[in-house]
């Protein structure tokens, strides 16, 4: 049985103009394996993303034929039962530590706070699991860091503390969202290596979103690739080349590499799409 | 270390602020069309009679030798002698400040403790009916003159309901009753253990109270609203759903403690609006305070009792600043770095 089985999902919100669709019937299924999600900004990736955890955003309505986690509907639950499964069972990394961590609450505050709110460890427990939880990031000094507010942590170590945070109570599922595209450049591939290497060891299913092609391509099995709310391939990370989507193809295409000298990389013709 | 220098920086501002003032007050005492000296002697005294006087006031030495004396008085708690009440300005102040400070302190209570749950409620459902509702409640606390709600106030619950005691701070039979302590009658009717004298002192205390209070109110929803919704649009906020935390807690744990220490400025400056602004409320409540004194004093030209009141409203304004300033700095971890 799959983690995650979605079918026909669609996000939508009132405009001026009547209903708009920002996801359009999206299908696809998640086992305990990293997925990818690229597409260009507004493609609807963040808001995929949101439908999966019961955040969409006040006007937004989001509807499915079929939103089936772990084997429960996730459309038949309460506010909150949706509330029980976050943290606990899925959970969202999200891009900038920077704004995604409370600036006057300590890290380990912070961290612990997710156990507290589902109540079913005692204040020693969460303590301990905490600082195991920085530990897995790869944090030396847990300690030390547990005591610091986010402000006085670098973006590479915020994000690192995101993560622990997330993945403290051991959820099945767990989405990042652009989860690097506001670290520094230098930090990017390590922050990622801890997030899959987490994932996978704890046997966690991944959805990773991102614009970036090749980041994805690198760290997911798998990859779903949105246009326009729309999905227009799925592909198995090693074969990109048989892309066949002139989307797909386009941002293949685009992708610079090492042992190749090229003027200017080709641009999308959107005529052709 | 660390802590030193910001502490020395801070009690130089607060020092330099306050010599600021000084120099107002000095200088408001210089350009009044008032003669300290005609004060003294009279209209018809002889003009060497009137040069003698002045030479002996001190009037003749250069300005900065006498704004250092002017200094060195305040510091002695010398503010003259008032020529309405015959008395030295320092008892006079001392007398009437609690007044003010007794109303305005219950008035800011009563305003923190209505306006800060009612605008984070109505940033939770903004845009709603309990949202619309507050939003019309802090508009009128800027649209209705204090005199004309106190007026309504006393015909309403005193004159008709008799819900509550009418001008003054407190029933006339009781007055110079209770012992002077701190000089604010609620504590003191306390300490003397008077329970009758303290019932009486807040039946006069609770309608003027209240009605500064609403206008604390006014103000202080409105910002608590604005700062909440800032906060409520953030991405930690986000987080915080994601992590399951409940609506109750992101409200007043997530939302709510970050905007602690702005709400700390809000207030403060609404207490010293309170403080100073109190004029209109006593003069309708016949309320014994530092606005009726200052009003009294206006009328008469009593310029001493002008002068040390106005130094006193200052401090206070000074003191709440820097007082806030320094918690600000204290609580917000931010600023602590
Ligand atoms: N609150 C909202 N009301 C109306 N439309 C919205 C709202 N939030 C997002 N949208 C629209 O939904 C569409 C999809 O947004 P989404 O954030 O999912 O894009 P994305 O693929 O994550 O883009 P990016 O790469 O820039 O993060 C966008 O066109 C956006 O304008
Ligand atoms: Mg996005």
């Amino acid at each position: 049985m799959s983690l995650l089985s979605v079918e026909n999902l669609r996000v939508t919100f009132p405009t001026d103009h009547g209903p708009a669709d920002v996801v359009r019937g999206l299908s696809f299924t998640l086992g305990r394996e990293r997925l990818g999600i690229v597409g260009e900004s507004g493609s609807g990736k963040s808001m995929t993303g949101r439908a999966i955890m019961g955040l969409v955003p006040a006007p937004g309505k989001v509807t499915a034929d079929q939103l089936m986690f772990n084997g429960k509907d996730l459309r038949g639950l309460s506010e909150d039962e949706r509330r029980d499964l976050r943290g606990t069972a899925m959970s969202m990394v999200l891009q900038d530590p920077k704004f995604s961590l409370n600036p006057v609450i300590r890290i380990g505050e912070q961290i612990e706070e997710a156990m507290a709110v589902h109540g079913t460890l005692g204040r020693r427990e969460r303590r301990e699991r905490a600082l195991e939880a920085l530990t897995a990031v790869r944090i030396k000094d847990p300690e030390r860091v547990a005591r610091l507010f986010p402000h006085e942590v670098s973006g590479g170590m915020g994000q690192r503390v995101m993560i622990a945070m997330m993945v403290v109570l051991e959820p099945a599922l767990m989405i990042a969202d652009e989860p690097t595209s506001a670290l520094d450049v230098s930090v990017r591939g390590q922050v990622l290596d801890i997030l899959a290497d987490l994932v996978s060891r704890r046997g966690m299913g991944l959805i990773l979103i991102s614009h970036d092609l090749n980041m994805v391509a690198r760290w997911c099995d798998r990859i779903l690739v949105m246009y326009r709310g729309e999905i227009v391939e799925e592909i198995a990370s090693g074969a990109l080349m048989d892309a066949q989507h002139p989307y797909t193809r386009g941002l293949v295409a685009s992708l610079p590499t090492i042992d190749e000298t090229r003027d200017r990389l080709p641009v999308l013709d959107r005529g052709k799409l | 270390m660390t802590r030193v220098l910001p502490a020395a920086q801070f009690l130089l501002t607060l020092a330099v602020t306050f010599l600021g003032l000084l120099a107002i007050t000095f200088v408001i005492g210089r350009v009044v069309p008032i003669d300290p000296v005609v004060a003294v002697v009279g209209d018809r005294a002889s003009i060497e009679t009137y040069n003698a006087t002045k030479e002996a006031m001190g009037l003749d030495d250069p300005l900065v030798v006498q704004f250092a004396r002017y200094v060195g008085q305040v510091a002695q708690g010398e503010l003259g002698t008032s020529v309405s009440t015959g008395r030295p300005v320092a008892e006079d102040l001392a007398r009437v400040f609690p007044a003010t400070f007794e109303m305005a302190t219950l008035g800011i209570i009563i305003g923190v403790a209505l306006g800060v749950p009612m605008g984070v409620f109505a940033a939770a459902r903004q845009g709603r009916m309990a949202d619309q509702i507050i939003r019309v409640i802090g508009l009128a606390g800027y649209a209705i003159p204090a005199f004309w709600l106190g007026l309504i106030g006393l015909v309403i619950f005193y004159a008709h309901l008799r819900w509550v005691g009418g001008p003054g701070r407190i029933d006339f039979f009781l007055d110079g009753m209770v012992p002077t302590h701190t000089g604010l009658l609620l504590v003191d009717s306390l300490i003397d253990g008077n329970l009758e004298a303290f019932r009486s002192a807040l039946s006069h205390i609770i309608l003027p109270a209240t009605i500064l209070g609403f206008f604390a109110l006014a103000y202080i929803a409105r910002m608590t609203r604005s700062f909440m919704l800032e906060q409520l649009g953030q991405e930690f906020i986000t987080t915080a759903r994601v992590k399951g935390v409940p609506e109750r807690l992101i409200l007043w744990r997530h939302a709510f403690r970050p905007i602690r220490v702005q709400l700390i400025t809000v207030i403060g400056l609404s207490y010293a609006g309170l403080l100073e602004g109190s004029v209109m409320i006593e003069t309708v409540f016949s309320w014994p305070g530092i606005g009726n004194y200052l009003t009294t004093a206006l009328l008469n030209a009593d310029m001493n009792a002008v002068l040390g009141a106005t130094l006193v409203i200052g401090a206070v304004f000074v003191g709440i600043n820097k007082g806030s300033d320094a918690l600000y700095r204290l609580l917000d971890p931010r600023a602590r770095a």
